[in-house]
């Protein structure tokens, strides 16, 4: 039987805020354990949160930007459980009256363009982290990451595979890098994504049950387990068996999932409105605001690559699918007239480069401007575009401007007519077989004659005038 | 008379003319108390040399002219429950017997800004729980009226302490009477302010929605200066008022003519002492010969403000003390299996009865499938008590009654019986429910010689009337002079 997967995301995201949300305290990644505390975030006796606007005005951001209508009165809950990573045992949360609802973002998947609802987008505030100690004796905890916020968005049960949801996380993330509220660094775990999944019959309007995995930090994981767990519950149902409704815990190494707790083991988190806090109030005004004070969003940025670049739909679609490859290439463009070679080198070997080093587009180690000047050179005939790529190489390994490298390196363009047609008597010399080929008709044998010549001059030799110079050669022989 | 028996203002009177010192003053207090703590248990930590030092300090800033503030060498204390910086805070709870904070409450910083002296800490029910001082960890308050007695509760220890002379005055808190009971048990004065008017920052919560600092006091007078050293608005506290705040000494003026007060009349039938409904009633008739219009009405939703309230604080409660965990502060019991089992033995042996009991309750009213039950219900009776006084007061400027339907009782008396003990609160909650300003004044005696509190009742923000009321009272009466013998 054909089984169709039905996915729902919740992802979180910690905002870039400066301060936590509930105290001064700062936020930065990775300072040393428990060193980015106050008796706020560390829930000791007595103490009182107050919320920090920006991250409202943050989520407010994320709301807007993914089509999501904003609450102008909702507030703030308690969410009421034991860990020893939750200093107060209860996190600050929203319930039932969440900042953002009833939004969506368009993906493109198999078949064309996808809306994906969004449930909701609300407010809440990170835990710690426990770790073991070297000498396994205890458990140590970091108090860092406590208060740290987030904003939770809930998707609805919208996706139909793994390739979907991916497709929603990346454009998610997208839109909110472009949106300046998180840096969305999954390694760092400034995005985490729970997956909610159920499978049914092809046909099948009722839902199946459905588990939840947690916590899963890259997309790779996220992939892997939709794959997986969708599998699993397939094959339960293939057997005659009944899907459980429970939390699962994906594990990355062994590939499968593993049952953590069923719904009748579920936490009651006995919420109720958060009493230390007063009631959030976005109001029309500071919300026109915010809209207004949105960047321009991946989707307005694609077409306008389209008309203003006259980039083909895909060259848009790839650059804005990435913030910082965008605002890069928008660098570049801008200082020369020839927005599809730069389109050409930022997608091919600026892209591929990055992708051996293991890099990302803001790790770019030269200014968007080097680009520019790098396709002037071509354009002008002063390089070829084979040199260009060696030259781009050396940016990355140098840092240079590419006219510093050119002239260093040599990589002018040789132009001397003389010189070339030595080069083009050798190349005829050595290749008598590929001759005669060609004279029998067979004109793709010029490339290769073309090619070695090029070879001969390291790649330097101006191309419209070697082909021209070993056509003449040719032709002469002919004669 | 002894120098610890006076009021703040006559204290600062002899302050202010070089009359006494504020080492004196202090060396004075600290007397009484290591003559007479021993018999009453009113302090927790006693904090003698420092605050000796202390008043030291002060004195030479007093003596440059450097202080203006009425408050300036007043030897008090605070609640344990009162956050202090290097000074053990326990809330009279073995889970915090090892806690000192590292940061002041707002209120503690006010009153060091005045140039109090701090004496100590003083003992509560644990956690602010109970009305009668009995259920705190280290010790039992005994009334300092009479020693078989309790001083009420839960800021017991703060009350006794003025009513013995072993503070200038006190600070405690007031979630459902916990100011007013023990003042009236005590013969004091103690108010409880609006909800918002004195900020929560450091104050250690009960039930955050309710909680309210507030002053106990020898008389109106000092109540005022008190009032105007702790209120005010708190950034550090979200559910703090941002409005204007008046100088409540203004409102030390000797005229009731024309102000209307209400007597609810469920506040003065079944369950009132004849004695107590019989001060309440003289009351009345006192204020009507100074020219107030005195007249009963009904406050209909009374008998579900018990409810509703142990409702909504048990609920509050039970999320607000989840952080004694022994994970990061406090007791964390000797030896346990693992996490589940290091909880559970560190809330049990950490715990007294009665908070243990709070906790339950408080899950059990906010657990799926009983929330709209009970929470849920309970805060729509909040809106609706909230309803009922807005209505009253559409009529009324202020309005009288009992803080508590008996005069104080014997120790041990209701400690096995918590129902019993939970509708002694009966005229208090509602205040707290609703977030009004509240205050009690000595209005009498029954015949076994122990102070009767009249409670006086205001609209949100309107506690300068409630302190124009009270204090008109006290110059025509000689109730407040009285001191307690021990």
């Amino acid at each position: 039987m054909e089984y169709e997967i039905i996915v729902g995301l919740e992802v979180h995201v910690e905002l870039s805020t400066k301060s936590k949300i509930y105290c001064s305290c700062t936020t930065d990644f990775g300072g040393e354990a428990n060193t980015y505390i106050c008796p706020v975030c560390t829930g000791m006796p007595g103490v009182l949160p107050v919320l920090n606007k920006k991250v409202v005005e943050y989520a407010v951001r994320a709301g807007l930007a993914t089509n999501c209508s904003i609450a102008e009165y909702s507030k703030q809950d308690r969410k009421n459980y034991f860990y020893p990573d939750l200093p107060k045992a209860y996190q600050i949360s929203q319930y039932d009256l969440p900042l953002c609802q009833n939004g969506y973002i368009d993906i493109e998947a198999e078949g064309g363009t996808k809306r994906i609802g969004i449930t909701r987008i609300h407010i809440e505030e990170d835990a710690g982290k426990l770790m073991h100690d070297e000498h396994e004796t205890g458990t140590l905890i970091d108090y860092n990451r406590c208060g740290v916020p987030l904003i939770e968005v809930v998707t609805g049960p919208d996706m139909r595979s793994a390739q979907e949801a991916k497709a929603f996380v990346e454009s998610l993330r997208n839109i909110l890098q472009y949106i300046d509220v998180s840096d969305c660094k999954m390694q760092e775990g400034s995005l985490r994504v729970d997956v909610n999944l159920s499978v049914r019959p092809k046909g099948q309007k009722e839902l199946g049950t459905r588990t939840e995995m947690k916590n899963l930090n890259s997309i790779r994981s996220m992939v892997r387990a939709i794959e997986g767990e969708a599998k699993r519950q397939i094959e339960v149902i293939e057997n005659g068996g009944f899907i459980v409704q429970e939390t699962r815990r994906w594990d990355e190494h062994k590939g499968i999932s593993y049952s953590m707790r069923t719904k009748e083991e579920a936490h009651d988190y006995r919420y109720f409105p958060e009493p230390d806090l007063m009631p959030i109030v976005v109001d029309e005004k500071w919300k026109e605001e915010i809209r207004r004070s949105l960047p321009e969003l991946p989707d307005a940025r694609r077409k306008r690559y389209i008309t203003d670049y006259g980039l083909p739909e895909y060259d848009a679609t790839i650059l804005t699918g990435s913030k910082a490859l965008a605002d890069f290439f928008e660098a570049a463009a801008i200082k020369c007239n020839n927005p599809k070679a730069v389109s050409n080198f930022i997608l091919g070997d600026v892209s591929r480069i990055l992708n051996d080093k293991g890099m990302e587009a803001e790790d770019i180690p030269f200014p968007a401007e080097y680009i520019s000047r790098l396709v002037k050179l071509v354009d002008k005939g002063t390089i070829s575009i084979t040199i260009a790529k060696k030259v781009l190489e050396i940016m990355f390994e140098q840092k240079k401007d590419p006219e510093a490298i050119v002239k260093e390196e040599g990589l002018e363009v040789v132009s001397d007519e003389k010189a070339l047609a030595e080069v083009v008597k050798k190349v005829i010399l050595n290749n008598e077989k590929s001759v005669q080929d060609y004279k029998k008709g067979q004109n793709k044998v010029f490339g290769f004659l073309v090619g070695q010549a090029m070879k001969e001059t390291g790649g330097k030799a101006n191309p419209q005038l070697l082909n021209k110079l070993l056509k003449d050669e040719l032709e002469k022989k002919d004669l | 008379m002894e120098l610890y028996q006076l009021t703040v203002h006559e204290m600062s009177d002899l302050i202010k003319r070089k009359k006494i010192s504020a080492v004196e003053l202090a060396q004075s207090v600290l007397d009484r108390i290591n003559a007479v703590d021993e018999k009453i248990g009113s302090y927790i930590t006693v904090l003698g040399d420092e605050a000796l030092k202390r008043a030291k300090k002060v004195q030479e800033r007093i003596d440059k002219g450097e202080v203006k503030s009425p408050l300036a060498g007043i030897p008090m204390a605070l609640k344990d429950n009162i956050c202090t910086e290097n000074v053990k805070t326990t809330c009279a709870s073995k889970m915090l017997d090892n806690f000192i904070p590292p940061y002041d409450a707002t209120v503690s910083k006010k009153l060091y800004n005045e140039d109090t002296v701090l004496l100590g800490k003083l003992n509560m029910d644990e956690f602010a729980m109970g009305a009668s001082t009995e259920n705190s960890y280290y010790k039992v308050t005994r009334n300092p009226w009479d020693l078989d007695r309790v001083p009420g509760g839960s800021s017991g220890g703060s009350a006794a302490a003025v009513a013995a002379g072993m503070a200038g005055f006190a600070l405690g808190s007031d979630t459902g009477g916990s100011i007013r009971q023990p003042a009236s048990f005590c013969g004091v004065v103690g108010m409880k302010p609006t909800y918002g008017v004195v900020s929560r920052f450091g104050l250690i919560a009960f039930a955050s929605s309710m909680d309210q600092i507030g002053p106990l006091t020898k008389d109106v007078t000092d109540c005022a200066i008190v009032l105007n050293a702790i209120t005010g608005y708190d950034p550090m506290d979200s559910t703090s008022a941002d409005v204007k705040y008046p100088d409540y000494s203004k409102a030390l003026i000797n005229d009731v003519k024309g102000f209307k007060i209400g007597i609810p009349k469920e506040y003065i039938d079944n369950e009132a002492n004849p004695e107590v409904k019989k001060a309440v009633l003289d009351v009345a008739e006192t204020l009507k010969n100074l020219g107030a219009l005195v007249e009963e009405f009904s406050l209909p939703l009374t008998c579900y403000a018990v409810p509703a309230y142990y409702i909504i604080s048990s609920a509050e409660a039970s999320s607000n003390l989840s952080r004694y965990d022994g994970i990061k502060y406090g007791y964390r019991a000797k030896e346990y299996t693992d996490l589940m089992d290091l909880y559970m033995k560190t809330r049990s042996e950490g715990f007294g009865v009665e908070v243990k009991r709070r906790i339950l309750l408080g899950t059990y009213a906010l657990s799926s499938g009983y929330y709209d039950e009970y929470y849920k219900k309970a805060l729509q009776v909040r809106t609706l008590i909230k309803n009922d006084f807005k209505e009253a007061f559409e009529k009324y400027d202020v309005l009288i009654g009992p803080a508590a339907p008996t005069t104080a009782y014997k120790i041990g008396e209701k400690k096995e019986k918590p129902l019993e003990m939970y509708l002694g609160d009966i005229y208090t909650v509602s205040v707290n429910i609703a977030g009004l300003p509240a205050l009690t004044i000595p209005c009498g005696f029954d015949t076994n010689r122990l102070p009767i509190g009249l409670q006086l009742i205001g609209k949100p923000f309107d506690e300068s009337t409630l302190l124009r009321v009270a204090y008109t009272f006290e110059q025509n009466t000689e109730f407040h002079k009285i001191r307690a013998r021990i």
